[in-house]
Order: structure tokens, then sequence, then C-alpha cells
């Protein structure tokens, strides 16, 4: 496996423009001979079709959802970021730039994360052109908050909607161009594998989820934009439809998969009420721009009702530990911290896993209809899901997983180490090294989707002559043979557990042994114990009903098929990366006050692992990363 | 708490269905409505039978993934709420609960409480949008909204595609989807260079999609887990009027 990653020459703030200019580039008149497929239509594959289309290409596009409108992006609350430096506060290109490398804790790759700063102003424009309705000051201009980790006001927000109102944004350019014909859209399609031939991505199979019928569809180029893996967890606030069967299968057909255990828990989610719980819902971290966390000094005290717990028996701890960032602390640090403090027996409510997030100065400052037109719309999920009103008791939260910074390796380009097959959005493992700042997945998607695929892509297609592939090709009869034989196999196992009991254990093990905090004995122990997992799901596992019919069964079995060598390969990522870094904490580098230690000299490289057969260990390839905009520093949030 | 379910079961969407009848104890009252069913579907699939097929994604009450009509109401009658944010505190212990698709002509089922919303992505199609290609926008701060005006616009943008106005309206009529889409984009400066023909290819699209008409029956509102309010449609009957008549004049 060859690792380049064809970064431009040139001084970082000149390297995209220069790029752009020596792209090679498809004559108008001949777009439309090109054919491309791109698998999702969350901000990423939404954009990046409706942008393709639009420029003049054949675009085909698939999702699991009955509706391109539902991909799980349409869950993101809190905002997107963009140097606009609307607020005079200091902001720009390179601070938000030097932001996302300093958050990324030196994992990322500088000339991505500028690239990524470079377009996030236009993506403001454009999305406010489509009509979504962004906040707004009284004067009309448009409003800002300070998110997660930031010192300045950058992130554009929708009320707790933001996801919302941008995807339907992506959502109407796709549906335009869906109406115009340029792109043809199938719905309750999924992904099970990609074609190659001759060593390029040509091509993907796909189960119709009505009808259960397989199919082949040929292209000049793939893209996934498939989203991320959180869902490896079993529990996490992704939607329980997401999987990685696409980003899977194409790491089973040598595309490297980069960084998989960089793995974001989110500090402020719903905690789990019992074994029923099917997913985690996360409470917008922007809570923390007037919420306070805390936990009671004493673990006496836990069981009391909280407003019986008087100012001097609280431990604000995030104040306490990060005086400057305090309750803004990045969401690593906050997420650690909780569970610290719940470690140490302080926890509150059931199984005294959680800690509160405390409105009460804040109501008190601003009065109650302040807050309620900032966070309305959370308070009444927060109240839907608990029974309780967070204007009257503090919040409780906890951390859960959230976002994954790994994913399908990809160069400048966003082209994986598979000619012809590109990744963007959640599925790549591209700008946010070893941990995401808040509102910057949006961000990225949109980048990817709207400004940088549509010029890159281009560019392979120029040296590809258009329209000679199609499905009629041997690659295609194999693959398709092979999905096949595939789904027949998890329908004639006839044992006694069921796809979603399976992936309980799974669940368990890697949010107790791959988590937010890691160590080696624990991470070996989950080598261990996952295989023995996937042979009970081989030998033993249950789908009733026919692959020729609409089945949820067959659809859960596919997907946990996937995540248990995913959640493998996550483990020994997560074992071989002997550092501390973002989100990924090894428990063996920490200071004495529990701060992760980097070991630069060791690891500042992202991880590569290249596939090498059922039941083998993978092979780990780096892709050193140079720091010169951003000298390497301790990330300190003192 | 222990419940007794009767549930609509229909293999194909060529097919008839029936009720059947189920029943499911220890259902915690924090659990939500659908992790009750996945609850049933573990039992069932344990036993050998199928799983009941329904709709789910995002379960927070945002992707318009879920739907169900339960107890005769669509999302089951909590104001504000959808299907998956339902929690079983809601329910009391030994209750029967009645739980069918979403019953629309427009809205074919396709295998137990699956149905297919297809007709809504058309409509989208033929008009929810504003034209402006990648890249060719002006700086966000150079058209001002006035607060209020983003604030309206925001709330007719909430809708999220359930289908549950459809599915509670006797006549299956699209209007209040369709007009909260409207109303989000024909309000905004952005939106009015399109504003007529956006409203005349929407409305001719419902039409040919197969969704009735609006009687005012109001049902809609009534169950929209967004609380879209009828006056959408009443704004996208007045667009409708001005753009056929701005038509008509100028064949
Ligand atoms: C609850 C929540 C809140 C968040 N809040 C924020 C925030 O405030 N700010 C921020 O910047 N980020 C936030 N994020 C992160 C951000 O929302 C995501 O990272 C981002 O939206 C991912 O977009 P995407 O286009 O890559 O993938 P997705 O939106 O997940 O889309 C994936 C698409 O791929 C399709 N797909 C997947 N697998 C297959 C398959 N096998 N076959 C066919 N189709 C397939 C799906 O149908 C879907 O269309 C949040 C995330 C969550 C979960
Ligand atoms: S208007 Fe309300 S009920 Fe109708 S689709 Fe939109 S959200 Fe659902
Ligand atoms: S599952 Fe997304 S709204 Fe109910």
């Amino acid at each position: 496996m060859i690792i380049d990653a064809k970064i431009p020459a040139g001084p970082i703030a000149e390297k995209w423009s220069r790029h752009k200019f020596s792209n090679k580039l498809v004559n108008p008149a001949n777009r439309r001979k090109y054919h491309v497929i791109i698998v999702g239509t969350g901000l990423a594959g939404g954009s990046a079709a409706a942008t393709l289309a639009e420029q003049g290409y054949n675009v085909t596009s698939f999702c699991y959802q009955d509706s391109p409108r539902r991909a799980h992006s349409i869950a993101a609350q809190g905002g997107i970021n963009a140097a606009k430096n609307y607020q005079n506060d200091g902001d720009s290109i390179h601070r938000l730039f030097y932001d996302t490398v300093k958050g990324g804790d030196f994992r990322s790759r500088e000339a991505n994360v500028h690239r990524l700063a470079e377009v996030s102003a236009n993506i403001i424009d454009q999305c406010a052109a489509q009509g979504v309705p962004f906040a707004r000051e009284y004067g009309g201009l448009l409003a800002n908050r300070s998110f997660g980790g930031a010192q300045v006001s950058r992130t554009f927000y929708a009320r707790g909607a933001t996801g919302q109102q941008l995807l339907l944004g992506a959502y109407s350019a796709l549906s335009r161009q869906i109406g115009l014909g340029t792109v043809k859209m199938y719905n309750r399609h999924e992904m099970l594998d990609l074609v190659l031939v001759d060593g390029h991505a040509k091509g993907i199979v796909t189960r119709n989820l009505v009808t259960g019928e397989i199919k082949s569809w040929a292209a000049d180029a793939v893209v996934l934009a498939t989203g991320g893996y959180s869902n490896a967890f079993y529990l996490s606030t992704n939607a329980v439809g997401c999987n990685s069967i696409a980003t899977m299968r194409a790491y089973k057909k040598g595309a490297g998969f980069a960084n998989p255990c960089y793995t974001q828990i989110h500090p402020t989610c719903i905690p789990q009420s019992g074994d029923h719980q099917s997913k985690l819902t996360l409470m917008s971290e922007s809570l923390r721009n007037d919420g306070r966390v805390w936990v009671p000094k004493d673990a006496a005290d836990c069981e009391k009702p909280p407003e019986q717990i008087p100012e001097e028996a609280r431990d604000y701890f995030l104040e306490r530990k990060y005086p400057s960032f305090g309750n803004l602390a990045p969401r690593d640090i906050a997420s650690r911290a909780a569970k610290e403090a719940c470690d140490e027996g302080r926890g509150v409510g059931p199984g005294k896993r959680g800690v509160y997030l405390d409105f009460a100065d804040a109501i008190q400052r601003l009065g109650e209809s302040a807050i309620q037109e900032r966070y309305g719309n959370l308070f009444d999920i927060y109240e839907r899901i608990t029974g309780d009103s967070a204007y009257r008791k503090p919040m409780r939260i906890y951390p859960a997983p959230h976002y994954t910074m790994g994913g399908l390796w990809v160069d400048y380009n966003l082209q994986s180490t598979i000619p012809g097959l590109f990744v963007i959005g959640e599925a790549n493992f591209s700008d946010h090294g070893a941990n995401r700042l808040g509102a910057s997945a949006l961000m990225q998607g949109l980048a990817d989707g709207y400004f940088v695929l549509p010029n890159t892509l281009p560019n392979y297609l120029a040296g590809e002559k258009p329209g000679i592939i199609n499905t009629g090709l041997d690659a295609f009869q194999e693959v398709e043979a092979d999905v096949n034989a595939f789904t027949e196999k998890l329908l004639s196992i006839n044992g006694t557990r069921t796809p979603r009991s399976l992936h309980l254990d799974l669940g368990r093990i890697m949010w107790e042994k791959c988590g937010m905090a890691r160590n080696k004995a624990g991470l070996e122990e989950a080598l261990r114990k996952i295989p023995e997992i996937r042979q009970e799901f081989w030998a033993n596992l249950k789908v009733t009903g026919e692959g020729k019919q609409l089945n949820q069964e067959l659809e859960r079995a596919g997907r946990l098929a996937e995540f248990l060598d995913l959640a493998e390969l996550m483990c020994h990522d997560a074992l071989d990366r002997d550092e501390s870094c973002g989100g990924h904490f090894r428990e063996e580098h920490q200071t004495e006050d529990g701060e992760a230690v980097r070991l630069d000299d060791d690891f500042a490289h992202a991880a590569i692992w290249e596939y090498r057969g059922a039941g083998e260990k993978p092979t780990r390839h780096v892709e050193e990363l140079d720091f010169k905009d951003v000298p390497l520093a301790v990330r300190s949030y003192k | 708490m222990n419940l007794k379910l009767k549930i609509w079961r229909q293999d194909t969407s060529d097919g008839s269905g029936q009720f059947k009848h189920y029943e499911i104890n220890n259902v915690s009252p924090d659990s939500s409505f659908l992790e009750m069913l996945d609850m049933l579907n573990e039992q069932l699939v344990e036993s050998g039978d199928q799983s009941v097929a329904f709709d789910s994604d995002c379960r927070e009450g945002v992707c318009g993934m879920c739907s169900l009509t339960i107890n005769g109401i669509p999302h089951g009658g909590h104001q504000g709420t959808t299907t998956c944010q339902l929690h079983m505190r809601s329910f009391s212990d030994g209750q029967t609960i009645t739980i069918e698709p979403f019953r629309a002509k427009s809205f074919p089922v396709l295998r137990d409480l699956v149905v297919d919303r297809g007709g809504f992505d058309e409509i989208i199609q033929a008009g929810g949008f504003i034209t402006c290609r990648t890249g060719s926008a002006q700086d966000a701060n150079e058209i001002p909204i006035p607060k209020p005006l983003a604030d309206d616009a925001f709330d007719f943008a909430a809708c999220i595609g359930c289908g549950a106005c459809v599915a509670a309206c006797k006549n299956a009529s699209a209007m209040l989807f369709t007009g909260a889409k409207i109303a989000h984009l024909n309000s905004l400066p952005q939106g009015k260079a399109e504003k007529d023909r956006r409203t005349l290819s929407m409305v001719s699209k419902m039409d040919e999609a197969g969704f009735g008409n609006c009687r005012n029956y109001g049902e809609c509102s009534a169950v929209c887990p967004k609380e879209i309010p009828l006056d959408v449609i009443a704004k996208m009957n007045r667009d409708f009027a001005v753009a056929s008549v701005k038509g008509f004049i100028s064949k």
C-alpha cells in the first residue's frame, strides 16, 4: 500500500488555490458522459451530488433511509463554524486553522485543515442563499455564538437544529437536481459492496431494502459519504441505522483505514436509563455556554436532591481544573473529567453515572425567557425523555460516543488508496486529527461536498475514458455472487442469538475497554473477546424471514457483521498507538494530574491499516505529519 | 408495565393485512415507544417469528422517519411529539394499544407498519428550493433579514416531512407539508424571485401525486409533531391565487 498524501507545494495559504489551478478540468460538453456514484445523502453526500450535477456530471445517489432528507446530519444541533469574523473578535482563516490543528491535538494534516478554514466562509454564504434560516440579530445580520473550546464567536446556528436546516438546504439543492433528472436518487438502498475494475473503484452492489433485490451499478468513480461508525459502541448519539458497511467493504477491497481508534465521546448526553435503551440523546454542548457543570464535593451528598446541596458543597470541577476555559473545555477533556468524578463515586442519578449541568445562575442573570429563546427545544427534548424540567432542576448529563475522527484514509484530493474511490464527510479521516472541535463536522461535510470534491474529482475523471464500464463485466458478477452468498449465510445459521443481543455484547466491551480511557490489558482483553462474539455471531445468529423481502433483522445482522470487524480494528489501533492524544486516552500516558501525554517523537503520524484477510492482523502503515505552521505544543486548557 | 398490543401485520404492498394480538410484559416506563417495539421484536425473533417492520432512524424527533398510528392518532397524540419521542410512562399498566401504519391512499403500505412517503420528495423536487448554484452566493450579510422574519422562517422550516398531517386528514391532503415549505421559502427575500413558479409547481405536483384537497378540518396541524400552524395553508392559497392571476394576465 502506497501512502502519498499529495500535498501541494507552496506556502500553506496558497496551496489550495495553486492546486485548483493545476488540476485538470473536464470540458463542460463532456461532463455528462461521466457517471459518478455517491453513496450517502448527508451534508457531505447531498452537497456533493447537487454540486457535481450542477457542473454537468451524471450522478446516481443512494441512501438507506426512505428519503435523502433523513441522513443523520439532520440531528446536529449546535452549529457550524466559519471564519467570517462578523463579530470582530479577532477571528481569521489562520485562527480557525490554528484552533483546529491544536484542537485535533496535532494529529491532523495541516494542508487539509487550512483549506477547510479557507472555504468555511463560502459555506455560510451558500447556505444563507439557499434560505437556511440562521439565527439573526435584530439588525438582520447573522448571529454567532462561541462553541466548545473556541475563544471567538464563530459558530452560526439555527436555534437548536442547525444540522436539520443545513441538511434541508443541501436536500433542496439535491432535490432540484433530481427534478431536473441530473441526479438519479435511490432511497432504501443499502450499499453492500464495492466493485473494482483493474484496481479502480468502478461500481457498487446494493440491496433494495424493500424488495431485497441485489443489484450492481457501474460508474466512472465512486464517492462514499456514509457517515461515522460510533454505533460500533451499540449505544451512541447516532441514528439506529448508522453503519460502517460501505467503508469496511472498501477497506476489505484495499482502501486504507486511518486512525480507527480516534473516537469522540461527547460530554453532554442524557444518561442511560436501562437495558432497553436503543440510543443515547445528545444535549448540544452549546448548553455549556450558560450551564455550569458540577457534582457534590462529598460522595455522601450524591443521593440528596440538588437544591439541598449548598453552594460550598458543590464542586464545579471544570471551572476548578481549567480556569481559563471553565465549562467550555474541549470535549475530550470535559468527558474525562466527568468520568473521573463518577469514578470517584461522586456521580448523580441512577447508577451514579451522571453529573449536573445547572442553569440556575444563567436563569437568574438573563431571565427564563432568554434561556428559553436559546435552548427551548433542548430543554423540551430533555423533559420528554427524562420527565424533568431543566428550568426547575439541573440537567443530568453523561458522556456518550458521538463522532468518529477515524475513517478511510484520503489524500489531499479526498481520494482513498483505491484510485477512483473518494471519501467525504465523517466517513473519511481527514481534518480533525485526534479530536474534533464542536461545530466543525458540519463545516467539514459541507466543505468536502460543496467546495473540495467538486474541484478534485474532475482531475481524476479527466484521466479516465468515460462510459466504458458496465455491469456486465465479470467483476460485477463476482461481487454480486459474493453478496448473495453473504446474505444467504446470515439467513441460514438459524441459531438462537438475535443481532441486537450480540450487538449489545459488543457495545459493552467497546465502551469498557476502548471507550473514554483505554489501557494495554483492557485492549488485549477486548482483542480476545471480540473474536469470541464474532464466532458466536457466525455460529449462533438468528435472523428470521427471507432475503427477498423487507427484512430489518437481516439489515441489522449485516451491519453488525462489519461492526465486529471494525471494533477489532479499533482495538488494534488503540493498542498500537501507545500514547495519549485527543479522544484517544491511554491510561499509561498521563501526567500526575491526569492530563494526556502525547509522544510526538513516536506518534506524530496517522496510522493507516491495510486489510490482510479474515482473521489476520492488518498491517499498520504511517503517514508522517509535519507541523510547520502550527508548531507542536502541549495542548493546555488550564 | 404489562401491555396488550394489537398490531397491523401485512407481508407485501399488494397483499392484504390483518391485526395480530401480542402481549408484552415488564416494559420499563422509561423506555420509549419504539424501544418497547424493539423488545417485542426480540421476543418474536427468539420464538422464530418475523419481527414487526417499522421505520425509525434518529430516534430523537428530527429525521421524520418514524411514523405509526397509535390508538387511532398519528404519532400517538401527544402535543409536539413524534412516535420515537413518546415514552411508555404516558401509557398505563395493562392498557391495550392499537398500532397501525399511517393510512393514506398516497402512502402505500410496504410491509407491516412501513409506508412509502415518496410523494413528499416529489413535491420538493417540483419547487421546494431556491435556485443558487454552489459558489454563486454573495456574502451572507448582504441580505439582512429582520429577526422576526428569520424566526418565522425557521418555524415553517421545522417540518420533518413525517407525513402525519396526511395520515390524519380524511382527504389525505398534503397542504400542511407543502404550505410549510412554501411559507418558509416565499417569506424570505432570497426566495422571492421564484415565488410564483415555486407555488404553482409544488401545488400541481401535490395534486398529481394523489394527495387530496384541504377541507379545513385542521386535523393535520393538531397531530403535527413540529406544530406547523394552519396559517401556512391560507398563505399558500393566497400565494397560489396571486401566482395564478399573474400567470393568467401574462398569457
Ligand atoms: C446528535 C449529533 C449532534 C451533532 N451536532 C453537531 C454540531 O452541532 N456541529 C457539528 O459540526 N457537528 C455535529 N455533529 C456531527 C455531524 O452531524 C456529523 O459528523 C455529520 O453530519 C456527518 O455528515 P455526513 O454527511 O458525513 O454523514 P451522515 O449525515 O451520517 O450521512 C450518511 C449517509 O450515508 C448513507 N449511508 C450510510 N451507510 C450506507 C450504506 N451502506 N448504503 C447506502 N447508504 C448509506 C445514509 O443513508 C446517509 O444518507 C453531530 C452529530 C450527532 C450524532
Ligand atoms: S407538516 Fe408536520 S405533520 Fe406534516 S410532514 Fe411536516 S412535520 Fe410532519
Ligand atoms: S426516528 Fe427520527 S423522528 Fe422519529
